[in-house]
C-alpha cells in the first residue's frame, strides 16, 4: 500500500486550500479527485466574499480568475403579479481591494489547484474515493479506483454529502430540513450587451437576490449574477419544502417559470445557456454541522456542513478554504507531536471556534429558524407590491390617503405579526 | 410553455461522459415506496417519473449528481454513490 502523509478526498476549495497550506510547509500530501479536472463536478451560485479569506491563502489573490468584483446589490421579492426591488449601489464595493467577486468554479478550482501543484501537492484526478480504510477504530487511508492509499490523516473535503465522513461514521445521510437543493444557468451574453444590460461599468459586477412567489412562497429564493460575458441564474429551495409544496410542483418547472417572470425574461434574452447544473447546498445551521475530526480525520468546507444563509448574504466558499486552511494548520500541529488521535487533531476545532467560522455559526444561529417563517415568502413580497401598487394607482374617483391604504391592507393582527416577525428578524 | 425547452435538450448542453455502471439505483421491491415518489418532483434534471404499474423509474442519463435524491428518498430505498472517474457530468462552468 503506497503511504503518504496526508491524503485529501475531493479537490474542491477546502481540501485544495488544505493541500496548498499543507504543500507549502513541505508536507507529502495527495488530493484524490474523481472528476476529470478540478472544479468538474463543483458548482457555486456565484459570490465569494474575498474579505475573510485573504489571510488564509496569503499572496495569491491578484492572480486568482474571478469573474467580476459586486457594486450593485440588488433584492427583489416577488408576487405573481408585481414585485419590489431595492438597488443598493456603493462607491465603496468599487475600491479595491474589492470585497466580493462573482465567480465560476470550473476555472475557479483549476487555479487554485495549479498554486498547490506549485508548492509540490500531488493532483490524482478521475479517481472516486470508494471507501476508507481502518484499523481499530482509526482511519488510516482511503480505496480510490480499486486501490488501497495509506496515510497518516485523510482529510474529508469531498462536498455535501461527504460519503467519506458517512462510512467514518461521523454523519449520517442528511435530512431533508437541513439542506437545500440550488439549480443554475450560466447564460452567454457578449460582453457589451451585458454591460449595457445591466449598467456595468468595465469589471463592476451585479447580484440580485430573489425572495417570494419564485418558491411557492416557501423557503428559498432566486439568484443572479453577472459574469464577465455570461449570467449565473438560478434558484435555491428547501429539499424539505419542495416536498411539502401543495400541490406537488416539479423544481425544474420552478426554474422555468422563474425564467419566463417578466422581470427576468429580457434580461436573458438572446443569451445562449451554455450549462445546466444544480448542488445540493447545506442549510441546517448548528444543527447541520458534523462532528469535525475523529482517529485519523478530519472533515472540512461543505463536508462538515459549514454553509450558512444569513438571508441577504448566502455564504458556503469562504467557509469551505478556511476551514480547509484550518484542518491543514490542525495536521501540522498533528506532525509535530506525531499523534494523529482525535485527541490530537481536536485543536482543529479550536481554530475554528477561534475563527470567523464558528463564530458566524454562532451569531447567527437564530437564522435558520428565521428563514423558516413562510410569512417571508409569501405575505411580506404580496403587502409591499400591494402597497405600492395602491401609492403608484390613479383610479377614476379621489386616491385615498396613505395611511388609509395601508389600513386596508394590515389589520391588527398583522401588524402584530410583523412586530413579531421584525423581533425575530433582531435577534439575527 | 411551448418555448420552453425540454429537459433533454437542457441537459444536452452539458458535457457528460458515460457512465460505466448505474450510480444510483432503487432498491429492488422499493419501486412503489412512497419515499420515492418526492424524487419525481425534487430531481433538478426529472430523471424520476411514474410507470403505469404505478412504480418509480430512474433514467440516470443525465444526472447532474446533486445528490438531491438521496437526501429527499433516503438510503432505505436508493442505493446511491458517486460515479467512478472518468464519468458523468464534467462542469466547464460550475
Amino acid at each position: 500500500m503506497d503511504k503518504f502523509d496526508v491524503i485529501i478526498v475531493g479537490a474542491g476549495l477546502a481540501g485544495l486550500s488544505a493541500a496548498y497550506i499543507l504543500a507549502q510547509a513541505g508536507v507529502e500530501v495527495v488530493v484524490v479527485e474523481r472528476g476529470d479536472y478540478p472544479g468538474a463536478k463543483n458548482v457555486t451560485g456565484g459570490r465569494i466574499y474575498v474579505n475573510p479569506v485573504r489571510r488564509y491563502l496569503p499572496d495569491i489573490w491578484d492572480s486568482a480568475p474571478l469573474e467580476r468584483h459586486v457594486t450593485s446589490e440588488l433584492v427583489t421579492m416577488m408576487s405573481p403579479d408585481n414585485s419590489t426591488t431595492i438597488r443598493f449601489r456603493s462607491e465603496k464595493f468599487n475600491r479595491p481591494p474589492y470585497q466580493s467577486y462573482t465567480v465560476l468554479r470550473a476555472t475557479f478550482d483549476r487555479w487554485l489547484a495549479s498554486k498547490a501543484e506549485g508548492e509540490g501537492a500531488m493532483l490524482v484526478t478521475k479517481n472516486r474515493v470508494d471507501d476508507i480504510i481502518t484499523e481499530n477504530g482509526r482511519v488510516i487511508g482511503v480505496v480510490a479506483a480499486g486501490e488501497e492509499l495509506g496515510a497518516d490523516v485523510v482529510i474529508a473535503c469531498d462536498g455535501v454529502l461527504s460519503l467519506t465522513a458517512e462510512k467514518a461514521g461521523l454523519r449520517k445521510p442528511g435530512l431533508p430540513q437541513h439542506f437545500a437543493v440550488g439549480l443554475k444557468e450560466v447564460i452567454e451574453l457578449p460582453r457589451a450587451t451585458l454591460e449595457d444590460r445591466f449598467g456595468l461599468n468595465g469589471d463592476e459586477g451585479m447580484a440580485q437576490l430573489f425572495m417570494g412567489s419564485l418558491t411557492r412562497g416557501r423557503f428559498g429564493g432566486g439568484f443572479l449574477y453577472t459574469n464577465k460575458s455570461s449570467l449565473s441564474l438560478g434558484m435555491v429551495v428547501g429539499i424539505k419544502d419542495l416536498m411539502e409544496t401543495k400541490p406537488p410542483v416539479e423544481v425544474p418547472d420552478l426554474l422555468e417559470e422563474f425564467k419566463e417572470r417578466p422581470e427576468i425574461a429580457p434580461l436573458i434574452k438572446g443569451g445562449e445557456m451554455v450549462e445546466y447544473s444544480a448542488h445540493v447546498i447545506p442549510e441546517g445551521g448548528m444543527a447541520g454541522l458534523t462532528p469535525l475530526f475523529a482517529d485519523g480525520l478530519l472533515v472540512a468546507g461543505d463536508a462538515a456542513g459549514f454553509s450558512l444563509n444569513m438571508g441577504l448574504t448566502v455564504r458556503g466558499m469562504e467557509f469551505a478554504i478556511a476551514s480547509g486552511a484550518m484542518a491543514a494548520r490542525a495536521v501540522k500541529e498533528a506532525r509535530e507531536r506525531n499523534d494523529f488521535s482525535a485527541a490530537s487533531l481536536a485543536c482543529y476545532q479550536r481554530y475554528l471556534e477561534q475563527s470567523f467560522v464558528m463564530q458566524d455559526f454562532k451569531t447567527f444561529k437564530y437564522a435558520p429558524h428565521f428563514l423558516e417563517n413562510p410569512r417571508l415568502f409569501n405575505f411580506y413580497p404580496q403587502f409591499a407590491g400591494e402597497i405600492l401598487e395602491d401609492l403608484f394607482t390613479i383610479g377614476e374617483g379621489p386616491k385615498a390617503k396613505l395611511s388609509d391604504t395601508v389600513r386596508k391592507r394590515l389589520s391588527l393582527g398583522e401588524a402584530w405579526r410583523m412586530a413579531k416577525d421584525a423581533w425575530g428578524g433582531l435577534k439575527i | 410553455m411551448s418555448e420552453r425547452r425540454s429537459m433533454k435538450a437542457k441537459l444536452g448542453v452539458n458535457v457528460f461522459k458515460p457512465d460505466k455502471a448505474r450510480h444510483i439505483n432503487i432498491k429492488p421491491g422499493r419501486e412503489k415506496d412512497p419515499r420515492l415518489k418526492a424524487a419525481i418532483y425534487v430531481c433538478p434534471a426529472g430523471l424520476y417519473s411514474l410507470n403505469e404499474q404505478g412504480e418509480v423509474e430512474l433514467d440516470i442519463d443525465g444526472c447532474l449528481e446533486c445528490g438531491t435524491c438521496r437526501i429527499a428518498c433516503g438510503t432505505e430505498v436508493l442505493d446511491w454513490v458517486y460515479p467512478e472517474g472518468e464519468s458523468g457530468v464534467q462542469y466547464r462552468f460550475g
